[in-house]
């Protein structure tokens, strides 16, 4: 009995010991926590895998360290559904005190995390979700993605310059499409062009036949297309039908449509098409081809596409944030300490607009080629740090 | 124009096979079923199985979608359907809904969410040039199969023995056993070949639109409007109202008129303009029988 008890203090006086001696690995404070919110399951799953996908390569690359601090990432599910993003948001705030919430897979999810992000007064790093708005939703909205506008303009000049003068355009009917419609009938419309009509398919569409043939029966020089990612493969093949070389009617789109990550599905019929965007997997620099040789190590089965960009830069930019406050989580100071932040990324100069917090960012002109057996869009043109078309004409008026 | 109506044409074949098994397990067992479109979905990732894992073309496949979703569409019917034919309707949709959002997460698991696409094959690549007109083969091949369905079935269910059983065990099955007619077997049959072909239809369908485990629901919706315009009394029914429908969304997407400089989009609703007033003046169906039952 005695000897039990003593045995029992002998314990308890070690622990005591032990807490006060030897200091804790990691205290609360000194744990850093982002939420990443995006779709894992259902039809934008791949948007949510090729984000976690990044943003874990770029822990396993750079550590969990920034700014003296811990970095923990809560990654959630939201399946693309707003409602589903709004209270996991909410839940990340509440439960987990996070520093920043970021991802999101499409434009809705975006806004319906703004009001949180305001009212936590927390960093909403969108990492994927393309209308231009996004970012006046909230002052603590930052985004390392790319915004319709932005990727779309510059197509609409190299149509220009390639003689082509009548166009039509197909784009998804919502926020995105619609952004990728104005800007690039504006441009065209400036620049002298003609468009002879602007379609617009339902978003849940699974027969692109009438709009096709209704833009063929037009005989436009080229036709522009938008769906976003995912809708890609099935529109290229109804393109493909519909044989629009045959009438000498090119066909041109973002690079959505050609997602790096769907690309290799879609066979022949897609060689040789052109389309607009800040990241190709084929980019060549070393950064990229580092970036691409770990993530494809990582991940055998994928391949990175603009959405595992957005996850990728992201981290860095909260990182850098993080290293710039030395270890502050004040959400006003992480903002503004993101401001004006630019950096190499595996997809170019990229600076974060002090303005507006949207992304800065070259844009390339690409065509689809074969390389070593696969399809890669190769990037042929340049056009160097591009601002967000629409909040810039804002910003003129 | 022709163009236009062709490609409704193809468009409202497909419906057709996708929908004609819901109108005889409803018009005929009396049976509703809203996980129909889950067995389309199952025919359509049958093929893409076959035909992206192992290879197979696609005319190998389209008959294992019809066996394989029969099997299924057997054994759900021995295990579980069997068992709500004498229950309300209100229990019948309750359960089939269920067994939708099972089979659609089962699905999500096992094949992942995005949708998926298989390729035409080889011979049915490409355009036939007719004059001025264009057509595309597969469609073409989409068209000349479901028609002969339809004639097979509309002369299975009017000429041959089973076809009398059927309509016998349905107008009133208390009699037709007592005539020594094995009504469940013959439910067992029809729920099953209905059942093959919505996968044979899923099947035909996923070269045309892409296939994802959200197909049931997106469907869903069309093979009821093809049931409520077309009258689940007959084959011819369903048939004239799936090419209609077929013809009207296609046509819809491809005129879109202007008013006072605003463009209308009329495309999405024109089917259901078509389903409100079919419903107001003829409430049995387009082609329906008025009959009291």
């Amino acid at each position: 009995m005695f000897e039990i008890l003593t045995r029992r203090q002998a314990l308890g006086a070690f622990a005591v010991a032990a807490c006060v001696l030897t200091p804790v690995a990691v205290r609360a404070e000194d744990v850093v926590k982002i939420g990443v919110i995006v779709p894992m399951t259902g039809p934008s799953a791949s948007t949510g895998r090729e984000i976690e996908a990044a943003i874990k390569l770029f822990q396993a690359q750079k550590g969990d360290k920034a700014g003296g601090k811990k970095v923990e990432v809560i990654f959630k599910d939201d399946t693309g559904v707003a409602d589903i993003t709004k209270r996991l948001a909410q839940e990340l705030v509440v439960n987990d005190h996070v520093a920043a919430i970021a991802g999101f897979g499409l434009t809705p999810l975006a806004l319906a995390a703004a009001p949180i992000a305001t009212q936590a007064k927390i960093p909403e790093i969108v990492m994927a979700a393309g209308t231009s708005i996004i970012t006046e939703a909230s002052p603590f909205i930052v985004r390392t993605s790319f915004t319709l506008a932005q990727d779309t303009v510059p197509l609409a000049d190299w149509a220009l310059n390639n003689g082509i003068k009548k166009v039509v355009t197909l784009v998804a009917d919502y926020g995105p499409g619609i952004d990728a419609e104005k800007a690039f009938v504006e441009k065209i419309k400036a620049g002298g062009g003609q468009v002879l009509d602007s379609l617009r398919a339902p978003l849940k569409n699974p027969e692109f036949a009438p709009f096709l043939q209704k833009a063929k029966d037009l005989k436009p020089d080229a036709l522009f297309l938008f769906v976003p990612s995912g809708q890609g493969a099935q529109l290229m093949k109804q393109v493909a039908e519909r044989e629009f070389a045959k009438d000498n009617i090119k066909v041109i789109a973002t690079g959505d449509v050609t997602d790096d990550e769907q690309l290799n599905g879609m066979g022949d019929s897609v060689l040789g098409m052109i389309t607009s965007m800040m990241y190709s997997t084929a980019h060549n620099s070393p950064e990229n081809k580092a970036f691409v040789a770990a993530f494809e190590k990582a991940n055998p089965t994928m391949r990175p596409n603009f959405m595992a960009l957005g996850g990728y830069d992201g981290m860095a930019l909260f990182y850098a944030a993080l290293e710039k406050t030395k270890g502050d989580t004040d959400g006003a100071k992480l903002v503004d300490a993101m401001k004006g932040m630019a950096w190499m990324s595996p997809r170019g100069p990229i600076s974060i607009d002090p303005q507006t917090r949207d992304i800065v960012q070259n844009v390339y002109i690409r065509k689809v080629e074969r390389r070593d057996g696969q399809l890669y869009n190769i990037e042929f043109e340049t056009v160097p740090a591009v601002k967000d078309p629409v909040k810039a004409a804002k910003a003129g008026k | 124009m022709l163009t236009i109506l062709f490609d409704g044409l193809a468009y409202g074949m497909l419906l057709f096979v996708l929908a004609v098994g819901l109108s005889v397990t409803l018009g005929l067992m009396n049976f509703i079923n809203l996980a129909h479109g889950a067995f389309a979905m199952a025919g359509g990732y049958v093929a893409v199985v076959m035909m992206q894992r192992y290879g197979l073309s696609l005319f190998w496949s389209l008959p294992a979608a019809f066996v394989l979703t029969a099997a299924v569409g057997a054994l759900l019917e021995r295990t579980l359907y069997v068992r709500l034919y004498d229950k309300t309707h209100l229990e019948q949709v309750l359960f089939t809904i269920g067994l939708t959002f099972m089979a659609m997460a089962t699905v999500d698991y096992f094949m992942g969410a995005s949708p998926q696409i298989v390729d035409v094959p080889k011979a049915l690549e490409g355009n036939f040039e007719l004059g001025i007109v264009s057509l595309n083969k597969y469609r073409i091949f989409v068209i000349a199969v479901c028609a002969l369905l339809t004639i097979a079935l509309q002369l299975g269910l009017s000429k041959t023995r089973f076809g009398s059983r059927l309509r016998a065990a349905v107008d009133d099955s208390r009699v037709a056993r007592g005539l020594g007619i094995d009504v469940t077997a013959i439910f067992a049959l029809t729920f099953a070949f209905g059942s093959g072909l919505a996968g044979f239809g899923g099947a035909l369908g996923s070269a045309i639109f892409s296939i994802d485990p959200q197909f049931p629901l997106k469907f869903m919706i069309y093979f009821l409007i093809v049931i409520a315009v077309g009258g689940t009394s007959t084959i011819t029914g369903p048939f004239l109202a799936s090419i209609l429908l077929g013809v009207a969304d296609v046509a819809g997407k491809y005129y879109t008129p202007e008013i006072g400089g605003h463009r209308i989009e009329i495309g999405g609703f024109v089917i259901y303009t078509i389903m409100v007033l079919v419903l107001i003046f003829r409430p049995q169906g387009l082609f329906g029988r008025a009959v009291g039952k």
